[in-house]
Order: C-alpha cells, then sequence, then structure tokens
C-alpha cells in the first residue's frame, strides 16, 4: 500500500508552515500526529500535492497557563496532555477523555490539534472541546484569529479553517470550584472511535444545577449541544427523576442516521442512556475530586 | 523524478545514512531499503498493530511514519531485543507460554511489552490489558500473552532489572 506522491515539507514554525499552505491554495495538507491522515493517504482516499509535517514546529507543542485559559499548542501530544499536571489540575475532563482517543502507541504520536482538525464525526475530543467551550486559534496569512468549538466544527471532516489557515493552539477555560465533569461513550472496543459519545460539564450549587453543557458526538455530523437537556436541568435540583427527564429529552431534534454497524434505532436508544450516565458520574463525585 | 531527502538516523543503535521519496513509509523503509523483515505490516492503516517500533523510546506504528519523518530518530525495532544472541526475557517469555502461535503480529506485541515494562515493572494484568489493547492476535485469544508479559516483568524484577534498565 503506498501513497501517491507528495511534495514534503517540514518548516520549523507556524509562520513558515502558513506561507507553504498558502502557496499550495488548498492542495496541501498539514501532518500532526498522522494517527487520522496516514491512513486515508495509504487508501488513497485522499491525494494532496503537498504534504507540511508540522513535527518540528517545536513552538506548537507547548502546555501552558495563560491566565484564566489552558493553552494546548496544537502538536501537544496526546499522551503528553494525558499525564501533565497542569492539564490534570486546569482541565481534569480532558485527562479523563485521553485514554479513550485510542490506544497508548496511538496517542504517542496523536495530537491535541490533529484530532480537533481532523473533526472525524466519531471522535471524542471535539466532544470535550465543544462541551468546555474551548476556543481555537487560528493561523493565516494575516494573523491570528480566534474561533469557537461550537463555530470550529462545521460537518464531518470539515471545519470553520480556511485553506490558507493552520489550527494553532487551543484555549481551554480553566476549571473552578465546584465544576464536574464526565466522558462517557458507547464503542465496539474500548479505545475505538466512539459509536456515541456524550461529554459533560456541571456546575453543581447546594445540588442545584447552576449551569450544564452535554455536547454528544455519532449523532450528526458534528459535536452537538443537547439543549433540550440542558434547559430542562438548569434552576433544578439533580434528583433521579430530573436526571431520567434530561436523559429522554436529549434526543428531541436529533435525526439519527444508519451506519452499517449502527443503526439509527441503536443510537436512540443509546444517546439518554449514556446522558443519563454521565449526569450520575458528575453528579455524585464529591466536591473536592468534582473540582 | 520526485526529489529524495536525505535521512540520518539510528536504527538498532547503528547511525545510517539514505536518500528516501516522501512517501515512503517507514515500515517499508525497515523491511526493503535495511532489510530488517521482524517488522511485520499486517493492515497498513494503524489498526493491528503488528509494525509497532520505538520512534525515539515511544512505541509507534511504522505504517502510519513516514521514513523521512524519522531524519535525526533514534529507531528500535524486534531484531534489537535479542541481537543474535539469546533470546531476551520477554521473548523467552513469550516463548515459554504459548503466547504466540504464527507470529505474526508477535514484533508489535514484543516492542508495546518493552515500553510497558520500561515504565511499570510490576503491571496488573488490567494494565498489560489496556497497553496492548492496540494489538490485535487471531491466534491466541490473548489470555497466554498477559501471561508471557506478567511472567516477563516478574522475571526482570528478579534479575534486578529496574526502570531505567532495558527490558
Amino acid at each position: 500500500m503506498k501513497p501517491s506522491r507528495f511534495e514534503y515539507f517540514s518548516p520549523t514554525s507556524a509562520t513558515e508552515a502558513v506561507e507553504i499552505l498558502v502557496k499550495y491554495q488548498g492542495a496541501a495538507r498539514l501532518l500532526a500526529g498522522g494517527q487520522s491522515l496516514v491512513p486515508l493517504l495509504n487508501f488513497r482516499v485522499i491525494t494532496p500535492a503537498a504534504l507540511i509535517d508540522l513535527n518540528r514546529c517545536h513552538s506548537l507543542d507547548g502546555i501552558r497557563r495563560d491566565g484564566a485559559s489552558l493553552v494546548l499548542g496544537t502538536m501537544v501530544r496526546q499522551s503528553a496532555a494525558e499525564t501533565s499536571e497542569i492539564v490534570r489540575t486546569c482541565c481534569p475532563l480532558i485527562t479523563t477523555a485521553m485514554p479513550f482517543l485510542g490506544p497508548s502507541t496511538v496517542r504517542n504520536r496523536g495530537t491535541i490539534g490533529g484530532s480537533l482538525a481532523h473533526a472525524d464525526r466519531v471522535a471524542e475530543l471535539p466532544a470535550v472541546a465543544v462541551a468546555l467551550g474551548a476556543i481555537m486559534v487560528a493561523e493565516g496569512p494575516n494573523g491570528r484569529r480566534e474561533i469557537s468549538a461550537d463555530e470550529f466544527f462545521v460537518g464531518d471532516l470539515t471545519t470553520s479553517l480556511t485553506a490558507d489557515e493552520m489550527l494553532r493552539e487551543v484555549r481551554f477555560p480553566v476549571c473552578s470550584e465546584g465544576q464536574r465533569f464526565a466522558f462517557v461513550e458507547a464503542t465496539n472496543r474500548h479505545h475505538d472511535l466512539a459509536l456515541v459519545g456524550v461529554a459533560l460539564k456541571l456546575v453543581l450549587k447546594a445540588s442545584r444545577c447552576e449551569y450544564v453543557a452535554i455536547a454528544a458526538v455519532g449523532i450528526g455530523p458534528k459535536p452537538t449541544r443537547l439543549l433540550a437537556s440542558e434547559r430542562c436541568l438548569v434552576g433544578n435540583k439533580l434528583d433521579a427523576a430530573a436526571v431520567r427527564t434530561a436523559a429522554a429529552l436529549s434526543i428531541e431534534g436529533i435525526e439519527f442516521e444508519s451506519e452499517p454497524h449502527t443503526p439509527a434505532g441503536y443510537r436512540r436508544h443509546v444517546l439518554p442512556t449514556l446522558v443519563e450516565r454521565a449526569l450520575m458520574e458528575a453528579g455524585s463525585s464529591s466536591e473536592e475530586s468534582g473540582r | 523524478m520526485p526529489q529524495r531527502h536525505k535521512i540520518e538516523l539510528t536504527v538498532n543503535g547503528k547511525k545510517l545514512q539514505r536518500h528516501v521519496e516522501p512517501r515512503l513509509l517507514l515500515c517499508d523503509f525497515l523491511r526493503y531499503e535495511l532489510r530488517l523483515t521482524g517488522t511485520h505490516v499486517g493492515c497498513a492503516h494503524g489498526v493491528c498493530g503488528a509494525c509497532t517500533v520505538l520512534f525515539n523510546g515511544s512505541t509507534a506504528r511504522s505504517c502510519l511514519t513516514f521514513a523521512v519523518q524519522a531524519d535525526g530518530a533514534v529507531i528500535e525495532t524486534v531484531e534489537s531485543l535479542a541481537a543474535r544472541g539469546p533470546l531476551s526475557p520477554i521473548q523467552r517469555a513469550f516463548y515459554e507460554h504459548h503466547a504466540l502461535q504464527c507470529g505474526f503480529c508477535t514484533p508489535g506485541f514484543l516492542m508495546s511489552t518493552r515500553e510497558l515494562l520500561t515504565h511499570h515493572p510490576d503491571p496488573s494484568e488490567e494494565t498489560v490489558r489496556m497497553a496492548l489493547r492496540g494489538h490485535i492476535c487471531r491466534c491466541t485469544g490473548y489470555v497466554n500473552i498477559v501471561r508471557a508479559v506478567r511472567a516477563a516483568a516478574r522475571k526482570l524484577r528478579e534479575e534486578g532489572l529496574g526502570r531505567d534498565s532495558e527490558p
């Protein structure tokens, strides 16, 4: 199995990478960890004229806290994010979700930015980004711009990045006291792509739900906020009845699609179950661990 | 003719210099250019784990890596485990516990086991299964593989090979 021929570039900065993107006008692809892109190249699903390898852009693999944001460079390896103490302290949901992304060998190479920019409809990280309200920082020939996670994901394998832009870093709001999180998914094998996955952020005050964000993947071409469930939770006590009602509402307004191994009926059945599980998990975590 | 790129890398302790076409996958470079045929290619799209090698000390799928990306890297393949010598403790444990039958997937399992035991000298069954979940074996049913890995870990601990030594 061979990819078709391409020109190869290995720039050492984002600026240099963007220059090459501009030159190729959409005919070049950025290579991050390669765990999703290279299979597409090997099968010749895609045949780009050029590959721009970001693996030598060492300014893009930093993990830092910048005020109220946790900033992850686009080339931060998933395994590095998983074991980072800064990430665990600032955004424990990222730490929790990492093992779901793939086996450790894949996470050794796979990157945060690569997974987000690839925007597979059943990838886990986009759900996490939407639930946390992450900000994507794009770099293009005219400088940088910020895109909210909601607006970043457009459809399956499609983001709102233009052909001459790259994802430079991702800013996640640093979580504060009282916030609780959960990530749950249904999948054939633990590390496979999700059939359906749910990421949850919850703020409880005196056991009442003050804020909730529930993002699901595997139920449409991009990560989807389950707004009906969210609306019925906010302001109410998070008891078993409220959880059940919210779970039942999760399927409202969603047109489930069938795929060979995942009929629409299965997705419709499993989504409320996952929502219920996520709410139970986050709701039962203690105040101390729920930070 | 496509442009060829010069790469310098270390493979199994040996420094090498080659010129490669960018689309040449690392697995094919190892097998066809260096004749290191111990690295097996099962699926060639990152699902089966047979082609796993160590890339700067961490496991990587050589079918999802281009040889040109290995410029400056240190690569270790299954041939590094027991270069013409007796079997390494991990290999011996696989042999003794019948952890392979046809052996096609084994090179990948061995490399991931080596990475695992470097970080976890005494892994639980759960830890072993999590570490090896990216590998597919169609012969053994995995039970003997898990036994072999834990036996290798025991053996290495008895021999006093600690965290920093190479399993």
